[in-house]
């Protein structure tokens, strides 16, 4: 009998594997290897690219830009297009990982928005492209807040108590503090960042929790009453239950980009190059705004949208209006005094 | 009375335990991306999943790495189960005593530490930096599977073999490892069961174009699971549970064929 | 059962360049600091350990795990004797079903704990239909210890039965022919005996609870950091490897040391050993 099971099992087994083996081609096509955040594409952009330009595309997905960070550092990976957030990418040219852009390559580079060209990060346009940007704020239940919401003092007030969703992010959440008290969220200030720490110490009972993936689904469910979120999330979310509103709070607040950089250790830099003009194709970028959600820094993409998506605030708010809103910076050994006062705010 | 409390007992805990998994089946239908709200029944997911180039390239490697290295990791830790408990004590109790490292380390520290490894030896990151890390931390559960087992064998029948004529390598075959097939089972479930669902250590150790689920799903996380997977992890359910009713239907019948014979015999 | 000891070697090997390579490593990273002038050695990192709030942390750690491996084995002892028990049916069929929840995602089963928990989870709402009082474990230890029982049981579960399948039955006759009742029995005969199990199980469950980050992170709701997050953060987001290696080594010192005690225990209660 035991034969029996085996020889089931064996059967199986041998079934998946060939299943699996037998649809990989293996002529000698140039391979790309693009890595990029979960479920931030629609798969069908890939599909169209590799047929359009017989180029096989290999595509993975990672988490948070630390898990990126230390696969390309490491050399482990070797990968062709990456997709990291302004910080990440200052520290990736500070450590001489990426490799320059050639526009000329770009010529779909004439449709983002120039707002959104020269940022802080790549002050020169050299190294990166943007694929989608957003801001902070707090996304709020208009049935359970009998107040405008405009400050970011609401995540202190004790009548909210249970009630607060905070973000589970050494940066994002003292960012937002510091901002609260005024200063800057890149300060490595001592006394600002104790000022901060004393402050979230202070809100700490307050808190339902300190949550980052499951924020939307739960504020979706009604579980409280106010969440410090991204605004693409906030899109989302919005569209699911029509009770909650956003708002990027009149202190200021953070303003982030994720865009396509070439590491220096990518084999196939033209490819690479042509990857990226693809996605920047207004068809293209605009499959990837309508899939994903997020706002799209591609002036033609942008105006295909539904009118309500590119229409809301939330979504596209005002640039004049975003002056106040900082982009991370990358801060080297100083992070540790970030770490050391998000440890002492959580741990206890 | 005291059988139905038994039972009860037993409901319990699988209730326990199958619970959240009912859940994420009923989130599959569900025609809303958000788990917050149920937006209706709906079958697109399961339409969409087979479509996802990505989840079935996760799935892929998902069960060929746990198969592969549910099966090493249970012979090279049945051996060497067999071999530590037949060592002296001092030897003995030091690779015991390593083996739990893998165990009780961090995950994150155990998949650090071995990409480390692989980038000073120079090898290439994918499907076999992968497998040999899976066969690490997998081979460790079965020696504590396998362990008390044979901690529980009577050395005297394993003699008693030999005074009979028998080769040691016979005697091993047909009187030690019938005894400590369950422990080896028990591992090798273990094994399997620990492979499919690793993250931290597979994301270190693995390479360009080789993913597994739980990185596929693990890098959903910040914008919400796409339901998706969900339908993947309803359809996988489904398919062991059928697997294990057929296998089971099998197995009774063969017992009742034989008892049948017996008795024709008799 | 000597010179057998030989067919251990591959695995020995395969210890030497996988497990005991990379924890040198480890230790390499936890005894030194990166300064401007290059790696040096130092003690620094271990120092900077025994500041209060990372004992705070510590002792938590180990205290839910503690409270989550007592109560595996409770709701574990009585489930594997039940399904080791003559009368039970399907034995294979129920240890696999056991299983099978582990081998659906992790990620996906812990949200599916919040979606039953929430404050206006599926149980909730259930009880309140019922005019029952409603419960609030969601982020709070309560909830934490619940999602590592969920996660780690069916490892207590399975040694356990593993061993207690296979005690000899007529052991069990005897001593209730000479009269003891079943609880003596339980306590002189069957419960010693299946030792091994035991402490099999309660290595599986505490050292993984020990170091879980992701069920602190999402039942928890991130206010009670546990000793796994604490070296993920020092792993991917300050990048301070060295710190990180300190924390897993005075870690992996302390559950040595218990585990020493623990078999220790067990070899006193087998009277020398049955090797």
């Amino acid at each position: 009998m035991k034969k029996k099971v085996m020889t089931i099992a064996v059967f199986i087994f041998v079934v998946f594997a060939s299943l699996f083996t037998g649809c990989g081609d293996s002529t000698d096509k140039v391979t790309l290897n693009v890595y990029n955040w979960g479920d931030y594409i629609d798969e069908e952009v890939i599909r169209d690219f590799e047929k359009t330009y017989n180029i096989r595309v290999n595509y993975d997905t990672f988490a948070t830009n630390e898990e990126m960070y230390v696969k390309v550092k490491s050399g482990s990976s070797k990968y062709d297009v990456l997709f990291p957030s302004d910080y990440m990418i200052e520290r990736m040219i500070e450590e001489d990982l990426l490799h320059k852009i050639n526009l000329d390559n770009i010529p779909n580079y004439k449709y983002i928005e120039p707002h959104f060209k020269n940022l802080d990060f790549d002050p020169n346009n050299e190294y990166s492209v943007p694929y989608f940007w957003g801001t902070m704020g707090i996304l709020y239940n208009k049935t359970m807040v009998d107040e405008p919401i405009n400050s970011w003092t609401v995540l202190w007030d004790e009548k909210y108590e249970d009630n607060i969703f905070m973000l589970d992010s050494q940066r994002d959440s003292i960012g937002i503090t510091l901002k609260m008290l005024g200063y800057s969220l890149n300060t490595v200030n001592e006394k600002e960042l104790e000022e901060a720490k004393e402050a979230l110490i202070e809100q700490r009972p307050l808190v339902l929790a300190y949550v980052i993936d499951e924020v939307m689904d739960k504020m979706i469910a009604d579980e409280a009453a106010l969440a410090v979120v991204w605004s693409g999330d906030a899109t989302a979310a919005m569209r699911e239950n029509d009770d909650l509103d956003y708002v990027i709070p009149k202190e200021g607040s953070n303003l982030w980009f994720d865009s396509m950089v070439i590491p220096k250790n990518s084999t196939h830099k033209e490819e690479a190059e042509l990857f990226i003009n693809y996605m920047c194709e207004t068809d293209v970028a605009f499959k990837n705004a309508d899939y994903v959600g997020y706002s799209t820094p591609h002036i033609e993409a942008r105006k295909r949208l539904e009118p309500e998506i590119r229409d809301s605030v939330v979504a596209y708010p005002n640039l004049e209006d975003l002056t106040d809103c900082e982009i991370f910076h990358h801060l080297g050994e100083d992070l540790k005094l970030y770490d050391r006062a998000w440890t002492d705010i959580t741990a206890r | 009375m005291r059988n139905f409390l038994k039972r009860f007992y037993v409901f319990l805990i699988f209730l326990f335990l199958y619970a959240p998994i009912f859940v994420l089946m009923a989130y599959s239908f569900n025609s809303s991306r958000s788990r917050g709200t149920w937006g209706g029944f709906t079958l697109k997911w399961y339409r969409e999943l087979f479509r996802d180039r990505e989840i079935m390239i996760s799935l892929k490697y998902t069960i060929i790495i746990a198969v592969l290295a549910a099966i090493i990791a249970t012979i090279l830790g049945t051996a060497a189960a067999i071999g530590i408990s037949s060592m002296r004590k001092f030897p003995r109790s030091l690779v015991m005593n390593i083996s739990y490292l893998p165990v009780l380390n961090p995950d994150i520290i155990t998949g650090v530490s071995l990409m480390i490894l692989f980038i000073f030896s120079n090898m290439n990151f994918g499907f076999t930096t992968m497998l040999i890390a899976h066969i690490t931390f997998n081979t460790p559960y079965v020696i504590l599977s396998v362990m008390p087992k044979i901690k529980q064998l009577d050395a005297n029948i394993y003699e008693a073999a030999l005074d009979l004529g028998a080769t040691p390598s016979y005697a091993f075959w047909k009187v030690i490892l019938p005894q400590i097939m369950p422990g080896i089972v028990t591992g090798c479930i273990l094994a399997f069961t620990l492979s499919i669902d690793d993250f931290v250590i597979s994301f270190f150790t693995t390479g360009v174009g080789v993913p597994n689920l739980s990185i596929t799903v693990f890098s959903m996380a910040r914008r919400g699971v796409n339901p998706k997977i969900n339908a993947l992890s309803t359809l996988m359910f489904l398919s062991v549970l059928a697997l294990l009713i057929v296998v089971n239907l099998r197995m009774s019948r063969d017992i009742k064929a034989k008892r049948e014979k017996e008795s024709v015999s008799i | 059962m000597d010179k057998k000891s030989f067919i251990a070697y591959p695995y020995v090997v395969w210890m030497v360049l996988f497990i005991i390579v990379p924890i040198l490593l480890v230790f390499y990273y936890g005894f030194t600091v990166e300064t401007s002038a290059g790696v040096q050695f130092s003690l620094e990192n271990f120092k900077r350990f025994f500041e209060p709030v990372y004992l705070v942390v510590l002792l938590r750690s180990f205290g839910l795990a503690a409270i989550s491996t007592i109560i595996c084995l409770l709701l574990g002892y009585p489930l594997a004797m039940i399904l080791a028990g003559k009368d039970f049916k399907r034995k294979n069929v129920m240890l696999l079903l056991l299983m099978v929840p582990m081998w659906m995602n992790f990620l996906l089963r812990t949200y599916a704990w919040l979606t039953l928990l929430e404050k206006k989870g599926i149980i909730n709402n259930f009880l309140s239909m019922l005019n029952l009082p409603t419960i609030n474990i969601i982020y709070t230890t309560k909830a934490v210890v619940l999602g590592m029982v969920y996660n780690f049981l069916p490892f207590m579960v399975l040694p356990i039965y593993t061993v207690l399948s296979k005690i000899d039955k007529s052991v069990i006759e005897a001593a209730e022919d000479l009269g003891a009742n079943s609880l003596t029995t339980f306590k002189k005969v069957i419960f010693p005996l299946s030792l091994p199990g035991v402490i099999s199980g309660i290595t599986m469950v505490f050292m993984p609870a020990v170091t879980t980050f992701i069920i602190s992170r999402l039942l928890g709701g991130g206010h009670y950091k546990l000793i796994g997050n604490l070296i993920e953060q020092q792993f991917l987001s300050v990048y301070d490897w060295n710190f990180g290696s300190a924390i897993s080594i005075i870690m992996m010192i302390i559950i040595l040391i218990s585990m020493a005690v623990l078999s220790k225990y067990e070899q006193i209660r087998e009277g020398g050993g049955l090797l």
